[in-house]
């Protein structure tokens, strides 16, 4: 930023690297804790050193053999429900985003200022609501009603993706449609070739959303073989028979697959995060 | 043959004589007639329009529409008004008790609730059809011919693709979005609340404002109210600036010249980012752990007292804000590091021209650029927060218990008050009363906010 002087300038420096050095141990220290936890012997979180005197990878096997947990079914499942909900609720969203951003109809304002509105309810009032709507459907304790309400929910979040699209120029559009396109080839053969950044990342966010909730996914899921990660690792530190190793594991193996998938495409959520922000 | 070609080919002299007699006038009120018959009964009009599919279909569908609303509409406007009569009881049937079913007043306002909606549906639909009717029947009054069926899916297709486009995803959201949020309104008027008054052994009634006094007047509970408000408030307020302020600061940090391997201290910082956010919590709150918790060992290991993290209510409320830096900073962090990229390098140039020292220029050029670019944001963070039901309810559940409170602890926010009242208590009525007045809060400020971000006033400026 400046160009101070050459001493002011070093010292500077040097106190920016040791602030930089803290804060990454603060970073990486939670993370290495669990990791050096998953591979302590014992249940407890009590532990002498940091990294343990004789590490094993029982917790990791037992994960999947004990009969207590069936971590391997929960991870299937919630990989099921992510999946999908990736798949309807990208689709719902870039179609809500993609008829705000390009069309100016009869209603659109208002639509925007509902869906705003709508937004700003807490999450759960409406949980009874939807819970005993699921029940006369029939849908408790089944995955299908976990991917309805999260896709179905997913179009009050469409303004990140609407804020997008609202920065790809009319011009490409409408020389498309003085050639004869209709609405539709526009929307397949230009607009969603351009976007797919901005659907990298909503996909990215709705397949890791699916991950981390438990509040809704603990009241509609009963039984244990239905049950997601998320609510079979809360059970893991919440219940009586504590076994803290055990969690350690089982977080782990969630938390890499996940930090690589946003480590690894990165760019693009630093793109949707920055074109959300600019565009509100 | 039509109006405007006979005007444009005729001669008349000025724009006046066009509001005389015109070929249109002569098969005048197609119009008004269609119109009339597909009031008395969708697609008559389209019939006379001689748009046969599209009328049958019409007449379908108002069948249909009309077949629901005759059986559902009466017992669904007297459920909302009664909320169910008879309770379900014992009742001697024959020389045998039997439980007979009564009314439950709860599924009788989720299912008048569904009745309403298909009648707004309906009402909304009989519009749009009386609508079209005359619409055609103009077209036909100025001699065109109306589109076939085909003609008029395209016509559609082409004219009206954003209403298409938006069907599903506005169906979906009024069925799991509004009519869940509809209900829990009306909850707030009743007195739907454990022990007195759970369905189906108890009736439900409508109290009025009732849930709103108690809440705001009655001791016990407004105890509790204001109490949580106010860390409430105060929680999001520290949770936004510290999250804010730490992710300009670490961005700062990173971007400024000089610093070397700029991208591996961004991707180490995007790390907590990463990692699903119920982790971070889950494993947050044993770090933290009081008796056993690697912070308080190193905290003995230096010879200083072990602290009581998440034991004391102050301890708690620092803890929770802690983490939550930890987890919210690298937002910030990315979106800020995006917009320095963008400031003008020249505006920095000429402030060196100028003389300007480094705490000048970050105070007249960057600080003022971050504030322009994310001050909607900066606000959406403050209504999350106070929202922020993850946080609270992993790291604290609300805990340490607090006393004089009704069913919450010391660090619960509004939210998670809310959940408790739901989840573990029943008492209905008050926690659809909080979420109604959180509502009022977080709604009051957004739309103030949002009413002043770019993306509402200027988009149609980008073409």
């Amino acid at each position: 930023m400046s160009v101070g002087k050459k001493k002011n300038s070093k010292l500077r420096l040097t106190f920016s690297y040791l602030l930089l050095i803290i804060i990454a141990i603060s970073v990486f220290y939670p993370t290495i804790w669990i990791l050096m936890s998953s591979i302590r012997p014992g249940t407890s979180i009590y532990s002498e050193t940091l990294i343990p005197k004789n590490p094993t990878f029982e917790h990791y096997i037992s994960l999947f053999t004990s009969d207590q947990y069936q971590y391997g079914r929960w991870y299937l499942n919630t990989l099921k429900i992510a999946t999908f909900n990736m798949i309807f609720g990208v689709i719902l969203v870039v179609m809500t985003a993609y008829a705000l951003s390009r069309f100016r109809f009869y209603g659109r304002k208002n639509l925007m200022s509902g869906m705003l509105v709508l937004g700003m309810f807490p999450g759960f009032m409406s949980m009874i609501a939807i819970y005993i709507l699921l029940m006369q459907l029939n849908l408790l304790d089944t995955h299908m009603a976990l991917i309805l309400v999260y896709s179905a929910g997913a179009p009050l979040g469409a303004f990140v993706v609407k804020g997008f699209f609202d920065t790809i120029p009319k011009s490409l559009e409408e020389s498309a449609r003085i050639d004869g396109a209709s609405h539709w080839t526009v929307f397949r053969k230009i607009m969603l070739p351009l976007s797919k950044p901005m659907i990298t990342y909503v996909g990215l966010t709705t397949f890791a959303g699916a991950w981390g909730d438990f509040i809704f996914a603990r009241l509609v899921l009963r039984t244990k073989e239905k049950w997601t990660l998320a609510i079979g690792l809360w059970d893991m530190v919440n219940n009586a028979s504590t076994n803290f190793t055990m969690f350690a594991a089982g977080a782990v193996l969630i938390a890499i697959p996940i930090a690589l998938l946003y480590l690894f495409l990165q760019r693009f959520l630093v793109e949707g995060l920055t074109a959300g922000a600019s565009k509100g | 043959m039509s109006t405007r070609q006979s005007a444009s080919s005729g001669d008349a002299p000025s724009a006046l004589h066009q509001t005389g007699p015109t070929p249109g006038e002569t098969h005048a009120k197609y119009a008004s007639k269609a119109a009339v018959l597909s009031g008395m009964f969708w697609g008559l009009g389209q019939l006379f329009n001689r748009q046969y599919l599209k009328g049958i279909l019409l007449m379908l569908c108002e069948a249909l529409g009309l077949y629901y609303l005759i059986n559902q509409l009466p017992r669904a406007l007297w459920g909302l008004y009664t909320l169910g009569e008879t309770p379900s009881q014992m009742q001697k049937v024959g020389k045998l008790y039997k439980m007979v079913a009564g009314d439950h007043s709860i599924h009788l306002i989720i299912s008048s609730l569904i009745t309403l909606v298909v009648l707004f549906v309906f009402i909304w639909m009989y519009i749009l059809v009386v609508k079209d009717a005359f619409a055609v029947g103009r077209l036909r009054e100025r001699g065109d011919t109306p589109n076939r069926f085909l003609q008029s899916l395209e016509y559609v297709k082409e004219n009206k693709f954003a209403y298409l486009f938006l069907a599903l995803p506005t169906a979906a959201v009024l069925f799991f979005t509004i009519m869940p949020i509809i209900f829990m309104i009306l909850l707030a008027f009743t007195n739907y609340s454990a022990p007195e008054h759970i369905p189906p052994a108890k009736l439900v009634d409508w109290v009025g404002l009732q849930n709103f006094k108690d809440l705001l007047q009655l001791g016990s509970w407004s105890d509790t109210f204001y109490g949580v408000l106010t860390w409430t408030i105060i929680w999001a307020i520290l949770a936004t600036v510290t999250c804010y302020f730490g992710g300009i600061l670490v961005a700062l940090l990173v971007q400024q010249a000089g610093i070397r391997f700029k991208t591996m201290w961004r991707t180490i910082f995007i790390i907590p980012y990463a990692i699903p956010q119920m982790l971070s919590f889950l494993i947050m709150r044993n770090m933290f752990n009081g008796e056993f918790g690697p912070i308080n060992q190193y905290l003995s290991y230096f010879g200083l007292g072990k602290l009581p993290w998440l034991s004391d209510p102050f301890w708690a409320k620092v803890t929770v804000l802690m983490v939550n830096m930890w987890v919210g900073i690298p937002v910030t962090m990315v979106l800020v590091i995006g917009i320095l990229t963008t400031i003008p390098k020249d505006m920095y140039e000429a402030a060196d021209v100028d003389g300007a020292t480094a705490w000048h220029k970050f105070r007249s050029i960057t600080m003022p650029m971050i504030l322009y670019s994310t001050a909607p944001i900066l606000i959406g963070q403050f209504a999350g927060n106070i929202n922020n039901f993850n946080v609270i309810f992993l790291m604290t559940n609300g805990n340490p218990p607090n006393g004089e409170y009704q069913y919450a602890g010391s660090t619960d926010l509004l939210v998670t008050w809310l959940y408790k009242l739901t989840l573990d208590n029943n008492k209905f009525n008050m926690a659809a009363a909080i979420g109604i007045i959180i509502f009022i809060i977080v709604a009051s400020l957004s739309i103030w906010s949002y009413r002043r971000t770019r993306s509402f006033r200027e988009e149609d400026l980008i073409q």
